[in-house]
């Protein structure tokens, strides 16, 4: 999970922020190695925000240590504010100007000039150079946050901060945009993420799972299953409602959640095996009238892995 | 990892000029927003035709009385007994008056002739001089009429004695303003209202239009430090500010013939002066508040009212109670709407007008200190 | 999840719905019917035309062409009605932060016409229901966000519309809270209620009984996402979506 940090990444250590007796973030600790594409997941008021702006030495922790490249973010804040670029969580670009003088603006900022970015505007550039005239607040969901990374690059940073950026984007859109991210991890950016999308989550080399201000877990999206320590059932059948009143009410129901098109059940019983819960369940359908059941077992998926750490939320109703 | 070659950097002056061009067009894009600026000065110079009534209660009356003799006393007593008026001066030739009037030390002046006394004795029709300081056009009217009435208190005390009639004909000047045109008087404060509209109240919403939208957060995270953050988007607001004062002082010109008897040069940068104190707490309103809203709400109850209600452009200070008195001098416009008047109506320069130019700079300078210090480099 | 009597007539009836802007058309020709208690995902890429196509659906904003019957009223002659029939709930607002929960569905049953001998026992209702017996007098604005949702839901079909419209209704939850509130959409479902909603999540355009997508103003597809994923050969709605919406893509 950790290997030895090079100092070139994020190292989070110990990182709490309270807002009066709002706990936002609680002993956060966390390693992110230069050149990886690490993903933040976790609902609202997670705390991934707080942390974003922590690390873009917006905000000062009340408790523990953050380093960016190498630079603390409390004492080094103008050394960090040069090198890396931050995408808050609304769309924060200048509506009413155009999108090459909202690019240039932001060139001029940092002390430099559209052409001089090209090495990493480039291939977004190619997508929204057509509307380089228009006026940003007339772009569609997606072009605005295409525009937006753009305008966090031009200055050709080491590392990337981008809070929630495919929040309200239509799902291509949202494919565009992380195939822009790979494309620019490749060329050797680091590249941190939040985002409420357990598809795009899947995409990043690895992942921390947050939740009520904590990191409940890191892992690697394509091994994450291992995390499950039981077998994965899912079922599907025509009447869905029907059919998860029946699950629920099996004797040896652990976690019955719907997923998709199926039905994704955990045995309270951490003994069985896949198949044995599998059968057992098919028996028990075909006397609810579910003869045509498909039960398979799967493997769990991020989402099932962050549902079973999750600590019911506040106030949850079952 | 990868070996990156820095980008250049430009230096602040391309960075400032960044902004300003930024700022310039979400100005110049904000159609309505500019026709109300442009535009409701000019209306209100036009609008602002008549004089607004109001009242008198301390009047600073000056006596020459070449021959004092018993009458001339007793017209003095009591011109002096009478309640509203005080009388701060009494001399022997009108010399005085000029520079009096000038510095602004009285209000108006009664100019008795020589032997006064004897000629209302013989029953002679006598002449007295009133002359009024009509820079301010309503009053000028007001104390004409109470000197007046007290004048004719005393004609009437004085007629039994003398055996005969007794006249006192009143023949009234007014000084700096003969035609009493309001607009003399509405232009200079017009002047403090315009800059204290765009200085203060469009920097706030400015300001407050980047933090809420979320771009401040972005520009935060730059190599940017907070004073050039403010100083760009301030910087094309005082010129729009001076802009729009040269084209009222035209308009008025034009429209209503008020005069600039003194300094352009002074005035204009009596303007500027102004101008930064009205930026500074445009930009305290906006750190201090969280929403456009309220930022706009701040800058009209915190600038732009006590602009137009306590400087003396409309409503005299000298006729308001004393306990609001004081409270007008932590008004910057109050000081600039003085200087403005002496420039334009007056013609007087520096030499007069130190002690306002003093007070405006030591505003300009507190508040541009923590103007710039109420803007962090972090979110809290 | 057509558990209930169905009615006769489908309780969303569109034919050749369309809405130009000066000569911009928004919604071009769109025609589809969703029967009671259907659960029916209405998806599209942002600048599709959803939006607008929504609007006229709920009687804000009149077609430039084309007809249009929800809960049995014409959208165009007979808007006040639709809006009194049918329920509406939307990601930006719904429930007003600074009044209290009660505060709120007694202020919402008023603007739904219910009189107070309802409200009160709708109130009591929802409170058991949604396990908030304790929070009644809280302030909206302090309940934790799955929470506000729930309610919100709950108070969008107080009055037993036949159709309620949802859109967005999950941004930003944490995955269970998010099944928790579809479990919700499920059982006004099998109660009968229609319910309408729009999602930018794929994986919940599969919770749907049918899903239509529209690209450029137009229905590209219409169909359960098991027909759909059929007819393009793929595994996820997310698949489907990004074909479509693809230029060029064989519907």
């Amino acid at each position: 999970m950790s290997g030895s940090s090079s100092g070139a990444g994020v190292e989070v250590s110990g990182l709490g922020k309270r807002y009066g007796d709002v706990v936002a973030l609680d002993d956060v600790s966390v390693i992110v190695q230069p050149g990886e594409l690490f993903g933040f997941i976790g609902p609202d008021g997670a705390g991934k925000t707080t942390l974003f702006r922590i690390l873009a030495t917006l905000l000062r922790p009340d408790t523990g240590s953050a380093r960016v490249l190498g630079l603390d973010v409390v004492r080094d804040l103008w050394a960090i504010r040069s090198r890396i670029g931050y995408m808050p969580g609304r769309f924060s670009l200048y509506a009413d100007l155009s999108v090459e003088e909202n690019l240039r603006f932001f060139a001029a900022v940092f002390g430099t000039t559209l052409e001089a970015g090209e090495r990493l505007v480039a291939p977004i550039w190619r997508q929204i150079a057509p509307f380089a005239g228009r006026r940003a607040g007339a772009l569609s969901g997606g072009m605005k946050q295409k525009l937006a990374l753009c305008c966090a690059l031009v200055h050709l940073p080491d590392l990337l901060l981008l809070d929630e950026p495919t929040t309200g984007v239509d799902a291509v859109s949202r494919r565009e945009f992380w195939d822009l991210l790979e494309e620019l991890q490749r060329g050797g950016l680091t590249i941190l993420a939040s985002t409420p999308y357990m598809d795009e989550a899947a995409r990043c080399d690895r992942v921390a799972l947050v939740q009520g201000g904590r990191i409940l877990d890191v892992a690697d999206p394509r091994r994450i299953g291992e995390r499950f320590d039981r077998p994965l059932v899912a079922v599907r059948a025509a009447e869905r409602l029907r059919l998860l009143h029946a699950l629920r009410e099996h004797p040896g129901a652990g976690s019955v959640f719907p997923f998709g098109d199926a039905i994704h059940y955990t045995d309270a019983r951490a003994d069985r095996s896949g198949e044995r819960v599998a059968a057992e369940l098919r028996d028990y359908l075909r006397d609810r009238a579910f003869p045509d059941a498909e039960i398979s077992v799967v493997r769990p998926g991020i989402e099932d892995v962050f549902m079973a750490l999750m600590r019911p939320p506040a106030g949850a109703a079952a | 990892m990868s070996a990156r070659a820095t980008p250049p950097r430009r230096g602040a002056q391309r960075t400032l000029g960044a902004f300003v061009r930024k700022e310039l067009h979400h100005i110049l894009r904000d159609r309505q927003t500019l026709v109300i600026l442009l535009l409701m000065p000019l209306v209100q110079v036009l609008l602002f035709g008549y004089a607004l009534r109001t009242d008198i209660h301390d009047l600073r009356v000056a006596i020459v009385d070449p021959s004092p003799d018993a009458r001339s006393v007793r017209l003095r007593d009591r011109l002096e007994g009478t309640p509203r008026f005080r009388v701060v001066r009494t001399a022997t030739t009108a010399l005085a008056l000029e520079d009096l009037f000038r510095r602004g030390e009285a209000d108006v002046a009664v100019v008795l002739p020589a032997r006064f006394g004897e000629s209302l004795g013989r029953g002679e029709p006598t002449e007295v001089l009133l002359v009024a300081d009509a820079s301010d056009p309503n009053t000028g009217t007001i104390m004409q009429a109470y000197v007046r009435a007290a004048l004719a208190g005393f004609e009437a005390d004085v007629t039994p004695q003398a055996g005969g009639p007794v006249r006192i004909r009143v023949e009234s000047r007014m000084r700096f303003n003969p035609t009493l045109e309001s607009a003399n008087l509405f232009v200079p404060g017009l002047i403090a209202l315009v800059l204290t509209l765009v200085s203060a109240l469009m920097t706030a919403i400015s300001l407050s239009r980047e933090k809420e939208r979320g771009t401040l957060e972005v520009l935060l995270v730059s190599p940017l430090r907070p004073w050039q953050i403010i100083a760009g988007k301030v910087l094309p607001y005082l010129g729009l500010g001076f802009a729009i004062t040269c084209l009222v002082l035209l308009a008025a010109r034009l429209a209503f013939r008020v005069p600039l008897r003194g300094s352009a040069l002074l005035l204009l940068a009596e303007s500027v002066l102004f101008t930064i104190v009205s930026l500074s707490l445009g930009v305290l309103v906006a750190a201090r508040t969280e929403s456009q809203r309220a930022a706009m709400l701040g800058a009209l109850v915190g600038t732009l009212m006590p602009t137009a209600l306590l400087s003396g452009m409309i409503f005299p200070i000298a006729s308001m109670p004393g306990w609001l008195q004081p409270v007008t001098f932590i008004v910057p416009a109050r000081w600039f709407v003085v200087i403005a008047r002496g420039i334009m109506l007056k013609g007087t320069g520096l030499a007069y007008l130190w002690r306002e130019t003093l007070v405006l700079t030591g505003m300009a300078a507190i508040l541009l200190v923590a103007a710039t210090r109420s803007f962090h480099a972090r979110l809290d | 999840m057509t558990a209930s009597a169905a009615r006769a007539e489908p309780a969303i009836e569109v034919r050749g719905l369309t809405r130009r802007f000066g000569a911009f058309t928004a919604v071009d020709d769109i025609s589809f019917d969703v029967a009671a208690g259907e659960v029916f995902g209405f998806l599209g890429a942002n600048g599709a035309g959803k939006t607008t196509a929504i609007r006229m659906l709920i009687g804000l904003l009149a077609p430039t062409a084309g007809t249009a019957r929800v809960a049995g009223f014409d959208v165009a002659t007979q808007a006040e009605q639709v809006k009194r029939h049918i329920g509406y709930m939307s990601q930006r607002f719904s429930l007003y932060e600074d009044l209290t929960v009660r505060e709120n569905i007694t202020l919402y049953g008023g603007i739904y016409g219910l009189s107070d001998d309802a409200i009160a026992a709708r109130t009591r209702d929802l409170a058991t229901r949604l396990e908030l017996e304790r929070e009644l007098d809280e302030r909206v604005g302090r309940l934790p966000l799955g929470w506000k949702q729930k309610l919100a839901f709950s108070v969008a079909v107080l009055h037993d519309p036949r159709v309620v419209f949802l859109d967005e209704p999950t941004g930003g939850v944490d995955p269970m809270t998010r099944r928790q509130f579809w479990e919700r959409i499920y059982v006004a479902a099998a109660e009968g209620t229609t319910v309408f909603v729009t999602t930018h999540h794929m994986d919940e355009a599969e919770y749907c009984d049918r899903v239509s997508i529209m690209v450029d103003g137009r229905i590209a597809a219409l169909g359960t996402p098991a027909e759909l994923r059929a007819r393009f050969g793929v595994g996820t709605m997310d698949d489907v979506f990004v074909r479509l919406a693809r230029p060029g893509a064989a519907a």
